[in-house]
């Protein structure tokens, strides 16, 4: 009998469904716990890139850090701000999965900004965090970049990846390389010009668009040439319009 | 009828809960029979996990609670499950088992989850699950079959911990992400090497080594 077909269908169909079942109730229940991580996550990730938050223990205080110091907006490529996405749905920029969004074509895609304020008085921005997504060697690297307050200066990155090469690509993530973008501009003369990493490590001081490579991970490094290039490029409308507000009154948002 | 010709009925004695044979099913496994060392399964997430004490210790809980559970169901099943869809079956079974540690993990240790990522799923493809599976729990007893799958889990675990252990040392410099040079007080050069799966492969050689001149195992 264990061997017809007719049981071996039932056998398989009811498995199915119990299986089946059984993940589909842990999926709906872990839901909640697994979004509140993913939330923290990234707001950990726009705090890291503008100050050291090693000190922080639980989540609830980077939670409450982090709404005490920031407000977001997300603003299209032409720097106008966004409120509704296309299907009507109120926008939150630190719900834009930056990965998702990143494979949207770039005239309209949503691009989240993360205003850091003043501790004292919260209508002062001094700091912008920019998230950006991109292509390292092996699989994705994502970052985010925080501009000074006259949105030229790097105030500091916070980069992630996926799988690059542990000790060589994967040093991207060390406050060593990291360090090395503080205090870079990403303008000339008005123009966007970036900061582009060299192609081997000299452990020399670069000039304020360059920064030292890494020895082994050129590729890498090319990789978060190519994201940063085409995010700040993004970004530069938002960034314009930001300066040339801040210049007459206080900021708009 | 001739009822008094007739034997008894044999009481079988029931079995104590750690009889010398059911200790060998946990402790055969961590030495003598070792999966990965003798075995040579489950090669794949040694090199690939053990770059750092901590998310390997993740990965051997996990590794052990899903071969001990999927044990446990398809030991229950044996009788059920048709002989020729048995493998799809412990696929499932495995698979659902490697998701829902997956979705525990996503939920409450994020960061483990971010550093295993692709790992926890690839313990579907561990040979160590599917064998015991195969070998063990589709002709023995739910609880003969757990003990079964803790000893093979066990026997894993403390190989990927011990390569992990070196290659941390000597990698990163560090037990637990504790700096154990620095507050030694000594400048330790860190060596790239066993940051690389080839370090695992060296390191493992060498417990290999050790172990089969200890044991005097030779393959046939």
């Amino acid at each position: 009998m264990r061997q017809s077909n007719a049981y071996v269908l039932l056998f398989s169909g009811v498995m199915t469904i119990i299986l089946g079942g059984a993940l589909s109730l842990a999926s709906v229940g872990l839901k909640p716990a697994q979004t509140k991580q993913i939330e923290l996550d990234t707001k950990k990730k726009i705090l890291g890139a503008v100050m050291d938050i090693s000190n922080l223990e639980t989540g609830e205080e980077v939670l409450a850090l982090y709404d005490k110091r920031f407000k977001s907006v997300v603003v299209d490529i032409n720097g106008n701000p966004v409120e509704k996405d296309a299907k009507g749905n109120p926008l939150v920029a630190e719900k834009i999965d930056i990965q998702k969004n990143h494979k949207v074509d770039k005239e309209v895609k949503n691009y989240p900004v993360f205003m850091f304020l003043d501790e004292n008085d919260s209508s002062k921005v001094i700091a912008y965090v920019f998230p950006m997504f991109g292509s390292g060697l092996w699989d994705w690297i994502s970052g985010y970049m925080a501009l000074d307050g006259d949105l030229n200066t790097i105030k500091g990155v916070a980069f992630d990846h996926k799988s690059e090469t542990p000790g060589l690509g994967a040093r991207i993530t060390t406050p060593e390389i990291q360090g090395r973008y503080v205090g870079k501009e990403i303008f000339e003369n008005g123009d966007l010009v970036s900061v582009t990493m060299v192609k081997g490590e000299s452990g020399k001081p670069q000039d304020a668009h360059h920064v030292d490579g890494m020895s082994g991970a050129t590729l890498t490094g090319k990789g978060v040439n190519a994201m940063l290039e085409n995010y700040l490029s993004s970004y530069t409308a938002f960034i314009k319009k930001q300066k040339s507000a801040s210049g007459q009154s206080a900021m708009a948002f | 009828m001739s009822t008094e010709t007739l034997e008894k009925p044999v009481v079988k004695e029931a079995e104590p809960l750690f009889s010398k044979r059911r200790k060998k099913f946990v402790t055969d496994p961590l030495n003598d029979d070792n999966p990965v060392t003798v075995q040579v399964l489950g090669i794949c997430s040694a090199l690939a996990v053990t770059v750092k004490m901590q998310p390997t210790l993740v990965m051997a809980i996990a590794v052990t609670l899903v071969i001990v559970f999927s044990n446990l169901l398809i030991s229950l099943m044996r009788t059920l499950i048709p002989n020729r869809v048995r493998i799809i079956v412990q696929l499932a079974v495995v698979a659902t088992l490697v998701t829902l540690v997956s979705e525990v993990l996503k939920a409450y240790a994020f960061d483990m989850y971010k550093v295993l990522g692709a790992y926890v799923g690839l313990i579907i493809t561990n040979c160590i699950v599917m064998g015991r599976l195969e070998a063990f729990a589709l002709a023995n007893k739910p609880y003969d079959s757990m003990l079964d799958g803790l000893g093979s889990g066990l026997g894993y675990s403390w190989i990927i911990l011990a390569v992990a252990f070196f290659r941390e040392l000597f990698g990163s410099a560090s037990i637990f992400d504790f700096k154990v040079f620095a507050a030694m007080g000594l400048d330790f050069p860190t060596n790239g090497l066993m940051v690389d799966p080839i370090g695992a492969f060296m390191i493992l050689g060498l417990i290999i080594w050790v172990q089969r001149t200890k044991n005097g195992y030779v393959e046939h």
